[in-house]
């Protein structure tokens, strides 16, 4: 198989766009992507602070590399959930691309370790507190990032979803008519009150296995070790099912996404009308001050918990 | 005495381990026997991603490494359909 633009012998076909590529132009097909997304989303611009969400996977550290690349300021943030050998490694994955990223590109990389702050890792945590463990990570994952965006005055956020992830999680929440979220799949949420940083996903038309070819060829070192609390979970199921339908018909992940962003793209909601609903029911939070529709915000009620229960 | 090359040696994840499989073989057919779908793993020969269309022989050292991640948690009908202690962030 040779590579589509410059007939040299290619390193991976993607059949969704009927082409092949060698290394070269297959790094430049996934920063045009990339590029694309920010562009036509209107994402944020060259002066722009990012702060990128990093977990030691391959898709946060690919747009951390990316954007980078791109020539964007970009900022990463970490945060070890204290999850054994898992979150060991993935901490060591982090901190070694971060030594190279900050000497070439003078990057910085801030930390946040749950179990300083809770006095538990996030297993731990989600037992004492009678949550599903998932659930526990999703809601400590969005306060830090948010917090230390606003913080430390980052002009967004953004993270790795990429194709997989938004066609698994719409095919779930199709599946369960949650039409209530389908407002908020869209790869650029404003910051539609104070308090919440603005949010992308600047890989939103990159697939999982794209950007894991991204990572092998550029050398970018990884953990390839799913998640331990993952196993199991609903979102790898529709994964699965997704990529049968993706082999046998090639293009169906970017037609059911894709298309779904187009049909919201001519209907509501506009971004003002967004942010016309969450001003409407979101206020500070009276511990915290991040936007909340209840008195304490679920973080806040999350680590009163754990301190009341969790020997300090 | 002929010389003899020992099967290619496959290298697979969840969980880690090692099969033997007899070349030679493409990358496809090595999949297909394997009953791993292409669109969920990459093909890893040496240091080198491999097409489906590649031929794969007795020797080879082969990584097949799986592609798909839990990615982060949000905000879906997945984890918060039946809670009422989360508030709001994102909602």
């Amino acid at each position: 198989m040779n590579c589509t633009k410059c007939k040299t012998k290619a390193v991976i076909g993607l059949p969704r766009h009927n082409a092949a590529f060698c290394k070269g132009c297959f790094n430049g097909f996934v920063h045009d992507q990339v590029a694309r997304a920010i562009k036509s989303e209107k994402m944020f611009g060259k002066e722009d602070r990012v702060l990128v969400a990093v977990s030691g996977g391959k898709d946060s550290l690919a747009l951390w590399d990316i954007l980078l690349k791109l020539g964007y300021r970009a900022d990463a943030l970490y945060v070890n959930l204290g999850i054994g050998t898992y979150s060991e490694q993935s901490h060591a994955k982090v901190t070694k691309f971060a030594v190279m990223v900050t000497a070439s590109h003078g990057a910085t990389l801030h930390l946040h370790t749950v179990e300083q702050e809770a006095g538990a890792g996030i297993k731990e945590l989600a037992q004492l507190i009678h949550r599903p463990t998932c659930s526990t990570c999703g809601t400590i994952k969005r306060y830090q990032f948010n917090r230390v965006a606003i913080e430390q005055n980052y002009d967004v956020m953004a993270t790795g979803h990429n194709l997989d992830d938004e066609a698994a999680r719409l095919l779930g929440n199709v599946l369960h008519w949650q039409e209530e979220y389908l407002d908020k799949q869209g790869p650029s949420l404003p910051a539609s009150v104070d308090g919440f940083a603005k949010k992308v996903k600047p890989l939103y038309r990159l697939s999982e296995r794209e950007l894991a070819a991204y990572a092998v060829l550029n050398r970018i070192d990884y953990i390839v070790e799913e998640c331990p609390m993952a196993k199991g979970s609903k979102m790898l199921q529709y994964k699965e099912v997704l990529n049968r339908l993706e082999t046998e018909s090639p293009g169906t992940k970017q037609m059911f996404y894709w298309g779904f962003l187009e049909k919201q793209s001519k209907k509501q909601p506009t971004a003002t009308t967004m942010t016309e609903k969450d001003r409407a029911i979101l206020h500070p939070c009276t511990s915290c001050s991040q936007p909340t529709t209840a008195e304490v915000c679920s973080y806040c009620k999350m680590m009163l918990r754990a301190k009341t229960v969790v020997p300090r | 005495m002929e010389d003899y090359d020992p099967p290619m040696q496959v290298q697979l994840s969840h969980p880690a381990r090692t099969v033997e499989v007899k070349g030679p073989k493409k990358v496809k057919e090595l999949l297909r026997e394997l009953n791993l779908v292409v669109e969920a793993h990459l093909v890893i020969k040496g240091d080198d991603l491999v097409t489906e269309d590649e031929m794969l022989y007795d020797g080879d050292q082969i990584e097949i490494r799986p592609v798909i991640s839990g990615g982060t948690p949000e905000r879906t009908s997945l984890v918060n359909r039946k809670s009422n202690f989360v508030s709001s962030f994102y909602e």
